[in-house]
């Protein structure tokens, strides 16, 4: 599998790390153990295109959101977290 | 020279016969030439009996002349270098070859083990299954032993490889897989446009079936337009031609993999040369040319020696100039098998006879029959009489019921072709049958890829060099290159007739998997045990499963069983395909990682001066870190480790510690973000501190701790430990990219950059005045407990210097620019002559640690809360941070959770071992009492015993209870006393000195 990084160009799979499902939000401070509970544990089971959270940590360290079609490999779309980059702060 | 090879043809082929070469089969010296496979020159020289089958021991011989082949594997070299289930077709002469038969006992003509045809019926599918169901104690002591012996393939050498393999890397515009007219014309066609092409070709000449077949291309001979083609793709920079290179699979987003046998083909790699490299070639398109592979007909007596594929002898005649048998007789159900006939006339062989499954045969033929004096017999093959000396005499059924007999000596056979669908299916596609051929094509190829020629179903020569051309001129337009030059080759395509026909009944044994020794009858067996689906058949028979993958068998083997099931072919569905299209060395996928290269190993600054005074290293990940430093005299370690932690507590020693995680964390909201991370608060440490802090998961259990000193106001240092510094980094990458992006925090990892050292002991900071300039503050008062701050060295060099302790003592740790440490390590030892200095290593350390009750990765083991550490005091309530929620959850506040407390044997001179379980006093261990366990222990020289720590069940209400110390590995059981885990100045007033 390769991944086009938006900072580093396509890239091999051996260089990125998978974190899982990115559509999860962290709840905001204050939110009921449920609500953590289910952000923490609950996960769909996609079969098809799903957001997911990739570390590019064999080259530039941006997290990555990576929609893979689950079923096929095949790479959609590639974006870079918020946060990601330097000097790229979210305000 | 050619008077030993006494079925070598005295002209033709494409052999070196000026380059004669020695070879060993079982023993027996015989020659070849320069151009000869294994298989060829021992058909050159009359040998039919190769090897010994599987499961019924019976005499094998040549079937194929290429990788399919299912029964010719020997073993190859000798001693280390001896790999069994080498293929004869492909592995390469060269001079002192030496390989031997396998699957036999005690030679291959007399073998004792083939009275196992006397029991073939237990050897039926599924065999292992109905033979040997129970005792279940049976199973290792005496079947699996058993089977082993009698059946299995060679044997492996048994000691290591002592070759080297090499992996790499290629990309490429178009990716060619086989060197037959398709591929070449492919090649052709994209090299004209500019394209970067890769050609793979498994053999070690380009040309597929031209180099046994001919025929005229653009009005000239085969071999001319070969060469031309080879010359012209020679010329074009971006065209790589990889000859003795099988493509074997295709991966996720344009990946192939392909092993190029460099070095096979000689005796052993030269020195320096790998002997085989795994490539892994990233490719916009790819254009299967894998050709077609002729396939079987299943009859009585199909694996007698002598019965062989047409197209195989056409090989061995035309390319190798060697006769497989002086009176060939034909079976064959197709046009195509017809041209053997013509390849054996031609070399002034006989031919006994031909018999067509067809009806109708071409006028052509039937003048060809009659010129060549032999018969046509319209039927099928029903038996053969001969045995391991090879085929004697063929049974034919006539069409309409009569028989007759046909004395040959080998017999060719056709069953039409099957395109190499493997490259195309890897990636769940499934072929389609196309009745006009009676064959799969491919369908649902990846992204990418398309398969041209014989592979495609495409089987004459002019429809192969067009669809080559094609597939190769669109594969580069795809890729992002223009149109090329030149017209496509041409050449006229044969005639296709065939009547299909799978299996001939008839009595006898008639095999569908040669190797793996799979009869027409275990198909038909499965079946009546209602293994209906291929899937199934396929493992209840193991028809397919051997190192060929069944490539001779699987298509012959679904006829049949669709046949018995009263469907179709179709119907019936093909198994899945799954790489290697050919068996690859794990050593290949290996590569360089092996022994010491296994993985990479990282030194710590001061590795090169610990190795000079004779520190025994210890692995901790991918680092060698200094474990003690052994001294004359001292009969073992914990004698060198007892004098170490002496040394520190008495006086002053230093420890390399640069494997610890650093990060330094900068930004307006680097304060903020650690509140985030940490249980603790860190945005309200003042600047010039540090504070211990501990990071939890999401799910509120412990992850990693480390000290963050604040060096500015935007700025902090942060450590880890050493086992999580590449994934603390990652997590607090995840935390300030995907879950605070609103943060003004950037993190940077210095874990390389800096040298940190711990000095420890009462006389550290009379080691340090030596270290650090004069002008700055050491005394307590101006650097107090967990101070943090630069500061200059004595010669001007910066440093950052930290007032923490992991061992107890009055300590400092220091950092200097990483290519500074081994200077750091030698200054330290002399300026700390005067005091007794001494280095101590990652025992000594672990030591402290537990003498001072701190715990460390056997505590943090991803099952611990803070309050199990006895560090629940340190969340905050005052704030959100990762893990707080899910930490308060109920099992993770139970009051009856294991936690960290001290441990100490009742038997002073007790040694403690990790890992024993805690029970209760007077009760006998078990599942339903086991109370935790020992998670660290270590001598305590400042004890004089030793001593541990434990998660214990409620253990800190439960100090001064005596419990039970059960180890079944080690079979120990002791008494020990649960205590406070801080054996060492509890009130801490020595690191505050
Ligand atoms: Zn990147």
């Amino acid at each position: 599998m390769r991944i086009t990084c938006p900072f580093c160009g396509e890239r091999e799979l051996g260089e990125f790390t998978y974190l899982g499902d990115a559509k999860p939000v962290r709840p905001a401070p204050g939110a009921s153990q449920d609500e953590v509970y289910d952000y923490v544990y609950l996960r769909d089971n996609v079969a098809g295109a799903m957001e997911e959270n990739w570390y590019h940590g064999g080259g530039c360290r941006a997290w990555l959101r990576v929609t893979r079609n689950t079923l096929t490999h095949e790479i959609s779309s590639v974006e870079p977290a918020a946060g990601a980059g330097a000097r790229q702060v979210v305000k | 020279m050619t008077s030993s090879q006494s079925n070598r043809l005295d002209t033709g082929g494409l052999i070196d016969r000026s380059q004669p070469l020695n070879f060993r089969f079982d023993g027996k010296t015989f020659s070849g030439f320069q151009g000869d496979t294994l298989a060829s020159a021992l058909v050159a020289n009359g040998v039919k009996l190769v090897g010994r089958s599987f499961k019924y021991h019976r005499p094998r011989g040549i079937l194929t002349a290429g990788s399919e082949e299912p029964n010719a594997l020997v073993e190859l070299r000798t001693g280390a270098r001896r790999e069994p289930n080498t293929k004869a077709t492909t592995a390469e002469l060269y001079e002192g070859l030496d390989a031997a038969s396998q699957n036999r006992w005690p030679s291959l003509a007399f073998d004792v083990m083939s009275v196992n045809q006397l029991f073939a019926p237990i050897f039926v599918a599924g065999f292992y299954y109905k033979t040997f169901m129970w005792p279940a104690k049976f199973w290792e002591a005496i079947y699996e032993p058993a089977i082993r012996r009698a059946a299995g393939l060679g044997r492996a050498a048994g000691v290591a490889d002592p070759d080297h393999y090499d992996k790499a890397w290629a990309h490429c515009d178009v990716l060619i897989a086989g060197s037959g007219p398709s591929g070449l014309a492919a090649a052709v066609a994209a090299g004209r446009t500019g394209a970067r092409v890769i050609l793979c070709e498994e053999d070690f000449a380009l040309g597929g079936r031209l180099l046994s077949d001919g025929g005229t291309i653009d009005g000239m001979p085969a071999a001319d337009w070969l060469s031309r083609t080879q010359a012209e793709l020679a010329a074009m920079p971006d065209v790589r031609i990889m000859t003795r290179t099988t493509l074997f699979g295709v991966y996720d987003g344009g990946t192939y993999g392909a092993v190029e046998r460099i070095n096979d083909h000689l005796p052993s790699p030269p020195e320096h040369q790998v002997r085989q490299r795994l490539w892994r070639i990233v490719a916009k398109r790819c254009v299967v040319a894998a050709g077609a592979l002729e396939r079987p007909i299943v009859f009585a007596g199909n694996d007698t020696p002598g019965v062989m594929m047409a197209s195989a002898m056409r090989t061995y005649i035309a390319r190798y100039a060697a006769a497989p048998a002086r009176r060939v007789a034909l079976f064959t159900n197709n046009e195509d098998g017809w041209r053997t006939v013509g390849a054996a006339l031609g070399a002034g062989l006989q031919v006994a006879a031909v018999i067509d499954a067809r009806a109708e045969i071409s006028a052509e033929h039937r003048s060809l029959a009659s010129k060549g004096g032999f018969p046509v017999l319209h039927g099928s093959v029903s038996g053969i009489d001969g045995g391991k000396n090879g085929v004697r005499k063929i049974s034919v059924s006539l069409t309409g019921g009569a028989r007759a007999e046909v004395e040959a000596d080998g017999l060719a056979v056709s069953g039409g072709w099957n395109p190499a669908v493997g490259l195309t299916s890897y990636h769940r596609g499934r072929p389609k049958w196309r009745d006009d051929i009676a064959a799969f094509v491919p369908d649902g190829a990846p992204p990418g890829m398309v398969a041209a020629g014989a592979a495609n179903g495409a089987f004459g020569l002019g429809a192969c060099l067009r669809e080559g051309f094609a597939a190769g001129a669109a594969a580069a337009r795809d890729a992002g290159h223009g149109s090329g030059s030149g017209a496509t080759p041409v050449a006229d395509d044969e005639a296709f007739s065939l009547a299909p026909l799978w299996h001939v009944a008839g009595k006898g044994k008639a095999f569908v998997d040669q190797q793996h020794d799979v009869t027409a009858s275990d198909i038909e067996l499965a079946q009546r045990e209602g293994f209906e689906s291929v899937e199934h058949l396929k493992r209840y028979t193991t028809l397919g499963m051997a190192t060929d993958q069944g490539k001779t068998s699987n298509v012959a083997g679904l006829a049949i069983m669709a046949a018995v099931n009263g469907k179709s072919i179709p119907e019936t569905g093909t198994t899945i395909y799954r790489p290697p299209y050919v068996p690859v060395a794990i050593g290949a996928f290996a590569g360089h990682h092996r022994d010491e290269n296994f993985h990479a190993t990282r030194l710590t600054p001061s590795h090169h001066w610990a190795a000079e005074q004779g520190a025994i290293f210890v692995d901790t990940g991918l680092w060698k870190r200094a474990q003690w430093y052994p001294r004359t005299g001292e009969k073992d370690w914990l004698e060198s480790v007892t004098r170490e932690v002496k040394a520190v507590r008495g006086g002053v020693g230093f420890c390399d510690v640069s494997t610890l995680g650093k990060i330094d964390v900068h930004g307006a909201d680097a304060g903020a973000f650690l509140d985030r991370v940490y249980i603790n608060t860190f945005s309200n440490l003042a600047v010039g501190k540090a504070r211990y802090g501990l990071m939890l998961r999401e799910d509120g259990i412990v992850y990693d701790d480390g000290t963050t000193s604040r060096l500015a106001e935007d700025h902090y240092f942060l450590t880890t430990t050493t086992a999580k510094a590449g994934l603390v980094m990652q997590h607090l990458e995840f935390c300030r990219q995907v879950l605070f992006p609103e943060l003004d925090v950037q993190l940077t990892s210095v874990s390389d950059q800096w040298a940190q050292f711990s000095i420890a002991g009462p006389r550290t900071r009379d080691l340090l005045k030596e270290i650090v300039d004069p002008s700055e503050d050491l005394s307590n008062e101006g650097f107090p407990f967990m101070g943090a701050r630069e500061v200059a060295l004595r010669g001007g060099i910066r440093a950052r210097l930290f007032r923490i302790s992991f061992s107890g003592e009055m300590a400092f740790e220091i950092s200097v620019p990483a290519r500074y440490g081994e200077a750091m390590a030698r200054n330290l030892m002399i300026a700390g002559k005067p005091f007794g200095v001494t280095p101590y290593g990652t025992e000594a350390l672990g030591v402290m640690r537990i003498e001072k009750g701190h715990v460390a990765g056997p505590e943090l083991s991803g099952t611990t809360t803070a309050a199990d550490l006895g560090l629940g005091k340190m969340m905050s309530t005052k704030k959100d941070f990762i893990g707080r929620v899910m930490a308060g959850r109920e099992a993770l506040v139970a009051a009856d959770r294991q936690v960290v407390v001290g441990i100490k044997p009742i038997d002073k001179a007790r040694r403690l071992r990790s890992g024993a379980h805690i029970i209760p006093k007077g009760e006998t261990p078990g599942p339903d009492n086991d109370q935790g366990y020992v998670t660290s222990v270590c001598f305590s020289p400042t004890s004089d015993q030793w001593i541990g720590l434990a998660l214990v069940e409620r253990g800190r209400e439960r100090i001064g209870e005596i419990v039970h110390a059960h180890d079944p590995l080690r079979g120990e059981d002791y008494d020990v006393e649960i205590c406070n885990p801080v054996f060492y100045d509890p009130d801490g007033g020595r690191q505050r000195g």
